[in-house]
């Protein structure tokens, strides 16, 4: 099909699949699956190529309106998935898109443990700071004081920082991002995508209707603005004091290292034990 | 592999059998988390499978390990992963993915006493039907009962054989008795053994209906990265994959993964018998315990009776129509069983008033042995 005078995303969505999509009327993850679309195209890898995996939850539905190899698997679960399909077939690209909720929460086992192995896998974690699908209720990112359907009165549990996370328990690339800085997320997609070894970009997100609502925060527009708001280049984080940075996040790419990958590593224990 | 004594015996044992089976059935993927009394399935594969080219990860935990077979069995490979009764029970939510999305592999549970952590080095037959309903919603399951070591390398291999024709998860049920037993074994050469792959898609990707129905109710299966790019879902989903609502499309879906399964009862429900023609009674057994039982029949023809072993091989689906026989036949039968009577509870199902079903179990860790059964026996 020609794909010319329409936009880049027709060229890779499933025109056999049944729409509309499950998303919300300006739901961040059109932003996000536009700049993975965008980081795909650019780098030019092959349709054939690009094995999407997803896990349970608003994002978890990214991957079926998609024209590549896709994977909707249980919750928390699809880097688990994502690790068998890699480890089989090295040269495809796999790519993970997961919730704050399905990486952290029920997948936070998971999580840890691919970043500490190095697999390469680009996860990408839609952090809305809610479980939106199951109808608001708090998540690991849910901030402290916050209100969701199973905190009424107020979070009083503290919110994990998953870039940070990742950071630690050994992922080769680490950025953040949000779906205000849709250009910038691009870029970050992009080196995640090309960077061998275990890369996590973390995106933050609206969900105005199951989180946003509930906390006065507006609507989607203002959701917008506030994550323009809040957000902090990690280079002019680095020259603020950490009072000035209390309820805001920083975006930028937050680590980049070379180590070992795992399917190089094992490529090298298999020439080995053949001899 | 230990101990050759001549061109294919080999002393093994279970687990070991285990190991030669899934790798003559041609198995490239192995993913595990440590548990006895499974874990040297893990240790050797991690040494073989990389000297194949194939692959061992030791994952997190059994959830994981599970998600990783999938995933693997997605991107083409012949996977399986082992593990005991706790390790099992992690493995059920994935394993009802693999259900649904029709994913090939094979799950190996060496049983030990249970619930909960139990009796890690001793044998039990409790996870029976946690085998056939352990995962959730209704769904049809390939359920075998290996007892002796020759059967753990040949059952391996049916285990990979029908995991791949019908595209359907095998559970194969060992026990710490069968596992660590060593015996001699003979590997029959490699042009001798029957393997099935799954069937690739024959058409041009964009013929490609990755989940159509045919005569078989098993459509052939592209892996990740082969040029049919299609969706995969736990979601209950149409032809083509995509998730849907319509319960004309829910339905034909649903009555075809039950209709593969049911349509090849004849191959999947197997059984052994042993003296069984002129008996009168009989013992309806599996795993260690039919070892037992097979001695008892001997023992128990020596003193007048006319007993008879009916073995099951395939516990699941349930063999009635052999068991039927054995019913119609017999004026009596014991089910020995290393729990309180999970088949035997099978076995009363079908039985229907026919013939008089006796029960014998043993719950303390230790081996039912052939006395036992054979003391029964002479009782009824």
């Amino acid at each position: 099909m020609d794909h010319k005078g329409t936009k880049l995303i027709h060229k890779y969505l499933r025109h056999d699949k049944k729409f509309p999509h499950v998303w919300c009327p300006g739901c961040g993850n059109g932003i996000v699956l536009g700049a993975l679309i965008r980081a795909i195209d650019k780098l030019g890898l092959k349709k054939d190529d690009v094995v999407m995996v997803s896990g349970i939850g608003c994002s978890g539905r990214m991957p079926v309106y998609v024209d590549f190899n896709t994977l909707h698997t249980t919750h928390g679960r699809a880097l688990t998935f994502a690790t068998g399909i890699k480890l089989v077939r090295p040269h495809l690209h796999v790519m993970v898109v997961m919730g704050d909720g399905d990486a952290t929460a029920i997948g936070g086992n998971h999580f840890i443990h691919a970043a500490r192995r190095n697999i390469d896998l680009t996860a990408i974690i839609v952090n809305n700071q809610i479980y939106g699908m199951t109808g608001g209720q708090h998540s690991p990112t849910t901030p402290y004081g916050c209100k969701a359907t199973t905190a009424m009165y107020g979070h009083i549990e503290h919110a994990f920082s998953i870039s940070e996370l990742a950071v630690t328990a050994g992922a080769s690339f680490v950025a953040r991002g949000s779906v205000y800085h849709a250009q910038m997320l691009d870029g970050m997609l992009e080196k995640a995508i090309l960077k061998k070894g275990f890369s996590v970009v973390e995106v933050m997100s609206n969900c105005h209707v199951q989180f946003g609502r509930r906390n006065q925060m507006g609507d989607p527009v203002t959701m917008m603005k506030r994550l323009k708001d809040h957000a902090v280049r990690i280079e002019k984080a680095k020259t603020m004091e950490p009072g000035e940075l209390e309820g805001k996040f920083t975006i930028g790419i937050l680590a980049d290292v070379d180590k070992p990958v795992y399917t190089e590593e094992y490529e090298k224990i298999r020439e080995g034990a053949k001899r | 592999m230990s101990k050759k004594k001549s061109a294919n015996r080999y002393f093994l044992q279970g687990n070991e059998a285990v190991v030669e089976g899934a790798l003559t059935a041609g198995c490239t993927f192995f993913a595990g988390y440590p548990i006895t009394p499974a874990s040297e399935i893990s240790e050797i594969l991690s040494e073989r499978l990389p000297q194949v080219g194939g692959t061992f990860i030791q994952m997190e935990d059994e959830i994981a390990s599970m998600g990783a077979i999938i995933g693997a069995s997605l991107a083409g490979a012949k996977s399986m992963t082992a593990t005991s009764g706790p390790g099992f029970s992690l493995m059920q939510e994935n394993l009802g993915f693999a259900c649904i999305a029709e994913v090939p592999c094979v799950i190996v549970n060496v049983m030990r006493g249970g619930p909960s952590t139990g009796l890690p080095t001793n044998p039990a037959q409790g996870d029976v039907m946690q085998a056939r309903w352990g995962t959730h919603g209704d769904h049809p399951i390939v359920v075998l009962a290996t007892s002796t070591v020759q059967d753990s390398f040949e059952l391996t291999i049916k285990a990979f054989n029908f995991a791949e024709k019908y595209r359907t998860p095998v559970v194969l049920l060992s026990d710490e008795v069968v596992a660590h037993t060593r015996e001699t074994v003979e590997l029959p050469p490699r042009e001798e053994i029957h393997i099935i792959d799954r069937i690739a898609p024959s058409m041009p990707p964009e013929w490609y209906i990755p989940f159509e129905d045919n005569s078989r109710g098993v459509p052939p299966m592209a892996a990740f990265g082969d040029g049919y790019r299609y969706h995969v879902t736990g979601l209950v989903h149409d032809v083509r994959g995509f998730p849907t609502q319509r319960p004309d499309e829910i339905e034909a879906f649903m009555k075809r993964l039950f209709r593969k399964i049911t349509q090849g009862f004849n191959e999947i429900q197997m059984t052994k018998d042993f003296m069984i023609d002129d008996a009168k009674v009989a013992v309806i057994a599996y795993g260690s315990v039919a070892r037992s039982a097979k001695r008892a029949v001997l023992d128990a023809r020596d003193r007048g009776v006319k007993a008879g072993l009916l073995q099951l091989v395939t516990l699941f689906p349930f063999p009635r129509m052999k068991v039927e026989e054995v019913l119609r036949q017999c004026r009596a039968v014991l089910v020995p069983e290393l729990n309180m009577g999970q088949i035997s509870r099978e076995v009363s199902r079908v039985n229907q008033g026919k013939c008089q079903v006796r029960k014998l179990n043993r719950l303390d860790g230790g081996l039912i042995t052939p006395e036992q059964i054979m003391y029964e026996l002479l009782k009824i």
